[in-house]
């Protein structure tokens, strides 16, 4: 029998107890064989997700949908698939090849990554999101680093660079605009999204998703410890940074023809189209780790683990039909008003929000009157809010006045 | 002895040429590459060919738009590549075959060139209808701006990126389309209103199914206004985006929607009547800013409208006869074809050579969803037009985009576009 090897303080794996007791061949083909299961998973749920996108906005819009391959048309992302796999791949004369092969895989392996931090079950309401899974107590998510949401927001960043890269490589002139509103979109909105996310952070003193569903036992929900402002910035900022409509300006179609995939055919079209609803399953299963207590519920089945992947994946389902709902009924924003809504509403929003939590939490610490903290940093922010209002104002007026810049 | 001059325009020239002071980018059709390359990296500008395939310039238009990031600074709008010599043809066919012509120009709203070509042939003739084909024809044209006003309503939705709209105003257009396919036989290039009157008659119990659709569409209607109208970013879309004044439309000769939402009542159903439009009781529709907003709001009014002039036709729909009884235009029977040698003769006149129009010329003008459809037409006595020429909105209000666009970003473009509502058979014809 191998000797486990014990492991030098805390590692990418974190504080799973399954290296407790140092790493033998059981724990790396346990590992390997959650590896296996996420990937599995998470490829079958993007085949599913896109069925179920089609046949529900179909649905929406007096539409049948696809209904030929499989029952009720479930294996038609399958089908398409496969005809993707089997067409010319072209690759633009004016583009610069490396960069483009490259960044079709740069947007598909971050939102793989992200899935392996996301706790998809566990019984947290007593056994810290513990389950045994071959006679090893383990946690049911591929790896819970110390860093776990730093490494959600890395990948998200590292995302951006496969769209940017994309447009930019075709050598084509609607990829580039794409890629130029790409990388402004989603540089923009990731600033919201920290901030709102930093709401969570503060509430559950740790960046390890273990940790921060734990946290949230059993009804302990970020959603309302936060005041559920964070999750609304949230899940806005997510939306875009996914660009999922109304905020889907880099593949706006109506514009950009293809936006940055217009010069992509067969597999590496294949790839965006499949990191595209990867992420936004990603991303969901986000917003419900952090807000929505992941797998937290009420057990009412007896086998320990079932409950909790079941609940995680109601509310997992719940913010995916939310983002098809959006696709079928919102027009879709502008360039300019897009940044407004970013720059001017969501990150001030969240960075107040993130302030009255603050005090409200250091006048607890304190001692001193909470509601009496609160409502003083609420003032605070009222005036600074304000103030940025005039500054806005005075802008304006000053580039009506002096629309050339002359005399700044 | 020197050479003559042939100096090649350098890109500088062109350049400085580029920037003066016009919504119209004055370059070449197929310039615009070189001069980007000639410009080199201190331009900080760039040309940029949107169509003639792209998914939102309504068939095939194509604009070369000159760029500084996202901002659309000149534009310069490309037609022609669905041009198809339909007015040339127009000299070859009969009076009688006229129609089947027209009708393929604006394929939107067929209906409104057929009744522009018949009004202007029968001018020349100097027919007087019988009042029931009048009415035929009126209740046509209703039932056709609506559903060319539903087409806009779906793409405009489409072009602002709420893509269920498109199938909520397909959906509701079908059943417009229909109707008319239960009238005419056909959904579109309907050929069914043709000099001297209509094809035929309209069916049995068309007067239940216009009454279904006049019942069930303003229901509908109040959805689109759920949807859209009120729809925050919807409007922040198109208020203020595309905006022009009255004194640009009339200098631009631009009718219809676009000259209305400038706050000028121009509507030729009211102004210079025609068939009978003078008996009945309808609202043009008006907007303020001249806008995007204003000019859908204007098209989503006046399928209300529309509605309301047909419920009045279902009342005062006159008996009698669909086309006019002139046996030199109007081809006899089939049953009195096997009768009567002189229907026989007729018959076999009208559909070979044609009948004869007096030398003349004359132009008549309708009102079709896209503004005033004109048919000017040169007669020489002989049984083809000498020349026939259609005035299409679509073309002459294709005129306004440089100045629509100037300013916007591309998103606006693809707004503005969609607004102006062009059909690209009507343009090129």
């Amino acid at each position: 029998m191998i000797v486990g090897v014990p492991l030098p303080g805390p590692t990418v794996f974190g504080l799973d107890p399954l290296y407790t007791g140092g790493v033998g061949l059981a724990e790396v083909l346990i590992t390997l064989f959650k590896v296996g299961v996420a990937f599995a998973l998470l490829m079958v749920a993007v085949m599913l997700m896109i069925w179920f996108e089609r046949k529900v906005i179909s649905d929406m819009q007096n539409r049948i949908g696809p209904n030929l391959a499989g029952p009720f048309g479930i294996l038609q992302t399958l089908a398409d698939g496969i005809k993707l796999f089997f067409k010319e791949d072209l690759i633009p004369e004016k583009s610069d090849r490396l960069v483009f092969k490259l960044a079709p895989y740069l947007s598909l392996v971050p939102a793989f990554l992200v899935f392996a931090v996301v706790p998809v079950g566990g019984n947290f309401s007593g056994g810290n999101g513990r389950v045994s899974l071959f006679g090893h107590e383990t946690f049911l998510q591929v790896a819970d680093p110390p860093v776990g949401i730093l490494l959600v927001l890395a990948m998200s960043s590292v995302a951006v660079y496969g769209v940017m890269l994309a447009g930019w490589s075709s050598g084509s002139k609607y990829p580039l605009l794409a890629s130029v509103r790409a990388s402004a979109q989603m540089v923009s909105y990731e600033a919201a999204l920290g901030l709102s996310l930093a709401a969570v952070l503060l509430k559950s003193g740790s960046l390890s998703t273990n940790q921060i569903v734990s946290e949230q036992s059993v009804w302990n929900w970020n959603l309302w410890v936060t005041w559920v402002v964070p999750m609304v910035i949230f899940l806005i900022a997510a939306t875009a940074e996914l660009n999922r409509p109304p905020f889907d300006l880099v593949e706006a179609e109506q514009e950009l023809v293809g936006g940055f995939h217009t010069e992509y055919s067969s597999i590496r079209f294949a790839l965006f189209y499949l990191a595209e609803f990867m992420n936004m399953i990603t991303m969901s299963a986000i917003v419900v780790t952090l807000f929505l207590g992941g797998p937290n519920g009420p057990d009412f089945t007896s086998v320990g683990w079932l409950s909790g992947v079941l609940w995680f994946f109601v509310k997992l389902m719940l913010f995916l039909f939310f983002f098809v709902w959006l696709r079928a009924t919102l027009p879709r924003f502008r360039y300019d008003q897009l940044m407004d809504l970013g720059w001017k509403l969501l990150i001030p929003l969240s960075l107040g929000w993130l302030l009255v939590l603050a005090s409200y939490d250091v006048a607890g610490d304190r001692g001193w009157n909470r509601a009496a903290a609160v409502i003083v940093a609420l003032a605070i922010m009222a005036a600074l809010a304000s103030l940025l209002a005039l500054a806005l104002r005075a802008a304006r007026q000053r580039r009506e006045l002096d629309p050339q810049g002359e005399f700044v | 002895m020197s050479a003559p001059d042939t100096t090649v325009e350098t890109a500088t020239d062109e350049a400085v040429r580029r920037r003066e002071d016009s919504a119209v980018l004055r370059i070449g059709e197929d310039d615009g590459e070189r001069l980007e390359a000639e410009a080199g990296t201190s331009d900080t500008s760039m040309v940029m060919n949107m169509g003639p395939q792209h998914p939102s310039t309504h068939g095939v238009l194509r604009l070369m738009l000159e760029m500084e990031g996202e901002t659309v600074m000149r534009s310069k709008p490309v037609i022609g590549y669905l041009h198809t010599g339909m007015e040339k043809t127009a000299e070859t066919l009969t009076y009688l075959q006229g129609p089947t012509n027209v009708t393929r120009m604006d394929y939107a709203s067929p209906l409104f060139s057929e009744l522009a070509f018949s009004m202007a042939t029968e001018a020349l003739l100097g027919l007087e209808l019988p009042p029931r084909a009048t009415w035929i024809r009126m209740l046509m044209c209703e039932l056709n701006r609506i559903s060319s006003h539903l087409l806009f309503q779906a793409t405009n939705g489409m072009d602002i990126g709420a893509v269920s709209m498109m199938i909520y105003g397909w959906r509701e257009r079908e059943e417009a389309l229909r109707l008319l396919e239960t009238i005419t036989g056909l959904r579109m290039n309907h050929n069914y209103i043709r000099p001297g009157g209509v094809a035929a008659d309209l069916p049995d119990g068309w007067r239940d199914e216009v009454l279904t659709l006049i019942d069930t569409l303003p229901a509908r209607l109040n959805e689109f206004d759920t949807l859209l109208t009120g729809q925050p970013i919807y409007r922040e879309r198109l208020q203020g985006v595309g905006v022009i004044n009255t004194a640009e439309c009339l200098a631009l000769g631009v009718t219809g929607p676009i000259l209305r939402s400038t706050g000028y009542v121009w509507d030729l159903r009211r102004d210079m009547p025609y068939l009978a439009y003078d008996q009945v009781e309808f609202d043009v529709v008006v907007g303020t800013y001249g806008d995007c907003f204003d000019r859908y709001a204007i098209r989503l009014n006046e399928i209300r409208e529309s509605i309301r002039i047909l419920a009045q036709i279902l009342d005062q729909m006159p008996s009698g006869d669909y086309r006019v009884q002139d046996k030199k235009v109007t081809p006899p029977p089939r049953a009195r074809i096997d009768e009567s040698m002189e229907a026989l003769i007729h018959h076999f006149k009208i559909f070979t050579e044609g009948f004869k129009v007096p030398a003349g010329e004359v132009y008549a003008a309708v009102e079709s969803p896209r503004g005033e459809l004109g048919c000017y037409m040169v007669s020489d006595g002989s049984a083809v037009p000498y020349r026939m020429h259609i005035r299409g909105p679509s073309f002459v209000n294709l005129q306004t985009l440089p100045h629509l666009m100037q300013g916007g970003m591309v998103a606006d473009a693809v707004a503005i576009i969609s607004s102006v509502d062009p059909i690209m058979g009507e343009v090129d014809r």
